[in-house]
């Protein structure tokens, strides 16, 4: 029988403090009864001598210091799996919650998982099909990367994470090893019931296993959220042998959970109050997407950020931009004209699509498309600058031809309908139709041999007339 | 016996004991965790520990190892990637699967491989530190000499026959000045936080020749200089220091991956094995260390990640050597610094940065160097840091301070990589203090009028900058024709040499000769074009000729050493010139 403390010696936000401790370990999780019969979990979060500090993952809302029990269980906080997951609903700390009962467990892990050692990884190198043009373009979405959606409040992420979610194929596999998990941290209810509705409707919900933190859930367990969803996502990919796709929403929300255990635990804060270690935290996360080479599964992640007042230089957006592999950034103002999905091309990137494309895996022009793609927008910017100083009038032709071909791509390019799946063909054509807009002279990240090919003005002008 | 009394992250603390002494190495609880004393007092003793902490209890025994953490320094580490202690992650991976625990213990270099030792030394020599005793062949490019230790001198008493050896087997034994005896093997120990001794430092003379063309032309690096390249994320800070560790002069790389993604060690790992280095024949790997230590591996480590490079690289420059390290990226090191600062309760200066991190960004600069050794040969090691500042905000302190020790800058540049221009290396906001120091070397190998060229396109570039401002507010059709010829030179400048494409066979790699050849076919175009102006021609038929877009893709179309194709288009420009007037 192991020993059990009665009362707490001090309460602090989430934290509680108990003194002569004997025999607890660091990170080792603790079980505490109130005298109403409920019982909340805890972990250790520091030691000192005999003095123990827990974090208490469901808040610490009526408890005094003396009306508890506590009791440890000698091991860190684990994660029952088994193939079950598919389908089952948790809270942020990984207990069911959706009156199926307990998993029955194969194995159980640590949430807090383990580095994946740089000589076992396997360099990425599959693609996803989004059949969303912009993505599968511009920024091509690998297997076994991290490709976070940076985001405003207001945007429509959650409707192009479901649409990616929806049609997210595997190039050249069967998608029977395809699953999802869905981690959601302090979203708001009808939000979480948006993705789930979402996933029911397109009959993926057997495929998905969903971790809900919402608004008003304690901070604690938002903090443990994505790491129960990566060690469920681990398990499936790397002892099972799927292809897991994690979505997380909102990291802003992890973060601010974060900072407020940070404060509340006294530590000296960084940058806008976040803690110091922010950085470290974030990429013990992300850095557990990838692939394995003793594995055939893969972990794929996309989290969804909500920039705080649509700033990319905010701590969590910026370091999130330096551990992912890229970013997909939507912006305001294409929202505003009606372009769904609003993707803000030039700072948008995928860094490991540049060997993911290409002949053998998309198309062996895909990358020139790109290239020329990204350099005729960027000067698309330039022109637009100018017109708004001196008006349209005034510019050269090449100029307005680059406005002209800023339009087209907008509207007819990055903008697609919800229920849209285009191919990879249809969206690589579509950029070599939309660049014939420009003078060919201006496409200058090409070689004449695939001008030759590739550069038609006149299709451009009848797809024009036939969509009008 | 001591042991662990409290636990907070990676910091452990130590109660009532003189046992240990600052920066000492030690094993901490049951499973030997490998940890550095960072603070002593008489009631507490401070221990940074290298790996995880969890589910340890106080009460756990602390050891001490009398030494300071130190690198095993012998044959067996060129080719290999450890950890930011030295740990083989290959042996890891062997002992405990694709995903690294705590505890795990190893020799740092293989202990069984044999290697092909030749002595150097006879009984009866005199030696002393940093001569050469013994050498092996390391990798098909590097021969491996193993130094006396800096403080050792003496008279050889007897000496091993030529042969094959492992890392432990006695080689040679020396009788020391001091009276003792001394066994030499093929490794030695050497603590990471202590420089090693050189005889003098030399000027920084020669260029580092990366093959990059802004770098070698406009903003050169010397060898044994140091160099900072601070960008924001997805401006290619990460592109930039692989395209170097690829192409540049320096004999041996080392690239530590210092908080950095996982995927890209093991991007460099795959693509390093397949590509031949020129200069050799031999694959890229032959040359290069890696030192991984990413962003989810403890961060005591990765603070220690960047010491051990560079005591790595200090070892084979006593060899003679020219080694240049990548560390990507300098900030994450200096987090790791404020994780641990802020876990110490440590009074912050800016933004949570300890107040000691100019001291420690300088004395980590200061290691690099062009230096007589003590063998008395020449080498150096070139530091060239990534910096990641937050926000994109050059003002923060990592930057700033940066920039107090290199002598580099090379600032990389969002609007420049939006546009795809890569390197996004802004000419305008980057500098290099080497200009002056490698004139005389240019000047006497590559052409008398390098610094010539290098000035005029320079000038060019800083015209642009300048009508940009007026052309912003009126447009450029209204510019008179020598305005508009700069501008249009100074995009045959931008887009035609200094942007670079990784991607192509020969434009990865150009060597000085043709970066000079494209310089002086840019000027005499423009030359040509501005005389033909103001002899009353117009700009846009010049224009029209197609010329300006000839040059812009000679990168691709003239092959390396294809010197004659620039006499071509030489004639091709002054035809170009010609039918235009008409």
């Amino acid at each position: 029988m192991a020993i059990k403390y009665k009362g707490l010696s001090e309460i602090n936000g989430s934290l509680i403090v108990l003194d002569n401790v004997e025999g607890a370990a660091y990170d080792e999780v603790a079980s505490i009864r109130l005298s109403d019969g409920t019982t909340r979990t805890g972990r250790i979060v520091e030691i000192e001598g005999r003095r123990a500090v827990l974090q208490v993952f469901e808040g610490t809302n009526g408890l005094s210091l003396d009306n508890t029990v506590t009791g440890f269980t000698g091991k860190p906080l684990e994660m029952p799996l088994s193939e079950e997951l598919l389908g089952r609903v948790f809270s942020g700390a990984g207990k069911p919650i959706d009156g199926l009962g307990d998993i029955y467990a194969e194995k159980f892990a640590d949430v807090n998982g383990a580095p994946i050692n740089p000589v076992s990884r396997s360099y990425p190198r599959n693609y996803i099909n989004t059949g969303i043009s912009s993505i599968d373009a511009l920024m091509t979405l690998i297997r076994g990367q991290k490709l976070p959606i940076f985001s405003g409040s207001g945007l429509s992420h959650n409707k192009l994470a479901v649409q990616i979610v929806r049609q997210a194929k595997l190039a050249g596999d069967s998608s029977g090893g395809f699953a999802v998990v869905f981690a959601a941290m302090g979203v708001k209810n009808d939000v979480a019931d948006y993705f789930r509705r979402s996933f029911e409707e397109s009959g993926v919900l057997q495929r998905v296993v969903m971790f809900l933190n919402l608004s008003d859930d304690p901070i604690i367990e938002r903090i443990l959220t994505p790491k129960c969803a990566l060690t469920a996502a681990e398990y499936l990919a790397f002892e099972k042998n799927m292809h897991i796709l994690v979505v997380m929403t909102d990291m802003t929300s992890y973060g601010e959970a974060l900072r407020e255990f940070s404060s509340s635990k006294g530590e000296i804060p960084a940058r806008k109050g976040y803690p110091g270690y922010l950085y470290s935290d974030l990429a013990s996360l992300y850095e557990r997407a990838g692939v394995i080479d003793s594995a055939e599964g893969s972990v794929t992640q996309i989290p969804i950020l909500t920039m705080p007042n649509d700033d990319i230089t905010h701590p969590i957006p910026d370091l999130t931009g330096y551990i992912t592999e890229g970013q997909i950034v939507l912006d305001r103002s294409l929202e505003q004209k009606g372009v769904y999905p609003p993707v803000s091309v030039l700072p948008s990137l995928s860094r490991l699509m540049k060997d993911g494309i290409g002949q053998g895996y998309t198309r062996e022009d895909h990358s020139d498309c790109a290239n020329q793609l990204f350099a005729a927008y960027a000067r698309v910017q330039d022109a637009r600058s100018l017109a708004s100083v001196i008006g349209e009038d005034e510019l050269s032709a090449t100029d307005k031809a680059y406005l002209e071909f800023g339009r087209l791509f907008e509207e007819h390019f990055l903008n697609q309908g919800f229920d849209e799946d285009r191919s990879i063909d249809e969206t690589l054509d579509l950029g070599w139709t939309l660049l014939s807009a420009l003078p060919r002279t201006a496409l200058d990240r090409v070689s004449d041999e695939v001008l030759d090919e590739k550069y038609h003005p006149e299709k451009l002008r009848e797809m024009l007339a036939a969509r009008k | 016996m001591n042991t662990v009394y409290s636990i907070n992250g990676p910091v452990v603390k130590v109660r009532d004991t003189k046992d240990f002494s600052m920066l000492e190495m030690v094993y901490v609880g049951n499973k030997g965790l490998v940890g550095e004393v960072i603070g002593v007092s008489d009631s507490e003793t401070t221990i940074q520990v290298y790996e995880p902490t969890g589910g340890m209890y106080p009460g756990e025994p602390v050891k001490g190892t009398g030494a300071p953490v130190s690198v095993t320094l012998g044959p067996g580490i060129i080719s290999n990637i450890f950890d930011g202690i030295e740990r083989p992650l290959k042996s890891i991976a062997e002992q405990m699967g694709a995903f690294i625990y705590e505890g795990a213990s190893m020799e740092q270099l293989d202990t069984k491989r044999r290697w092909d030792v030749t002595v150097r030394v006879k009984a009866g020599d005199r030696v002393q530190g940093g001569m050469i005793y013994a050498s092996c062949p390391e990798t098909g490019v590097i021969e491996h000499r193993c130094l006396i230790p800096p403080s050792l001198s003496g008279t050889v008493k007897r000496t091993a026959p030529n042969g094959k050896y492992t890392i432990n087997d006695v080689v040679c034994v020396i009788d020391g000045d001091d009276g003792k005896e001394h066994e030499l093997t093929l490794c030695q120990k050497w603590p990471i936080k202590t420089p090693r001794p050189f005889a003098e430092r030399l000027p920084n003379s020669r260029p580092l020749i990366t093959g990059q063309r802004i770098i070698d032309t406009i903003l050169p690096i010397a060898k044994g200089g140091t160099a900072a390249i601070p960008g924001g994320f997805g401006t290619g800070k990460t592109m930039t220091q692989h395209q170097l560790a690829k192409w540049c002069d320096a004999d041996i790389i080392i690239y530590i991956g210092c908080g950095e993604r996982g995927n890209e060690m093991t991007q460099v790992l795959e693509e390093f094995s397949g590509l031949i280095d020129p200069r050799t024949d031999r694959p890229l790997t032959d040359r290069t260390v890696l030192i991984a230590n990413t962003s989810n591996m403890p961060v005591a480590a990765r603070e220690a990640s960047i010491y051990t490079g560079v005591t790595l690289a200090e070892y084979y420059r006593d060899m003679g050597y020219h080694i240049a390290i990548m560390a990507d990226s300098t900030s994450r090191w200096a987090e790791a610094l404020r994780e641990i600062s802020g876990r110490l309760e440590e009074m912050p200066a800016e933004e949570g940065f300890p107040a000691y991190l100019p001291s420690r960004l300088a004395a980590f600069y200061e290691r690099a160097g062009y230096v007589k050794t003590l063998s008395d040969t020449e080498g150096s090691v070139t530091i060239i840091g990534a910096v990641s500042p937050q926000g994109s905000d050059f003002s923060e302190p990592v930057t700033q301070n940066t920039k107090r020790f290199v002598r580099c800058f090379w600032a990389l540049d969002k609007s420049l990589a939006y546009a795809r221009h890569y390197p996004a290396i802004n000419w305008n906001d980057s500098y290099s203090e080497y200009s002056d120091d490698l004139a005389e070397y240019y000047r006497a190998n590559v052409g008398k009028d390098f610094l010539v060229y290098r000035q005029r396109i320079g000038s060019l570039l800083a015209a642009e900058n300048k009508l940009m401002e007026i052309v912003k507010l009126i447009g450029a059709d209204v510019l008179p024709d020598d305005q508009k010829l700069t501008l249009e030179t100074a995009r045959v400048i931008r887009v035609g040499f200094l942007q670079q494409n990784a991607y192509h066979k020969d434009d990865t790699y150009v060597p000085l000769e043709k970066q000079m050849a494209m310089m002086r076919a840019i000027l005499h175009l423009y030359d040509q074009s501005l005389e033909a102006i103001q002899n009353g021609a117009l700009f846009s038929s010049l224009e029209a000729s197609g010329i300006f877009d000839t040059l812009v893709k000679m990168k691709y179309e003239i092959p390396n050493g294809d010197m004659h194709a620039f006499d071509v288009l030489d004639t091709r420009i002054e035809q170009a010139v010609r039918a235009a007037v008409q």
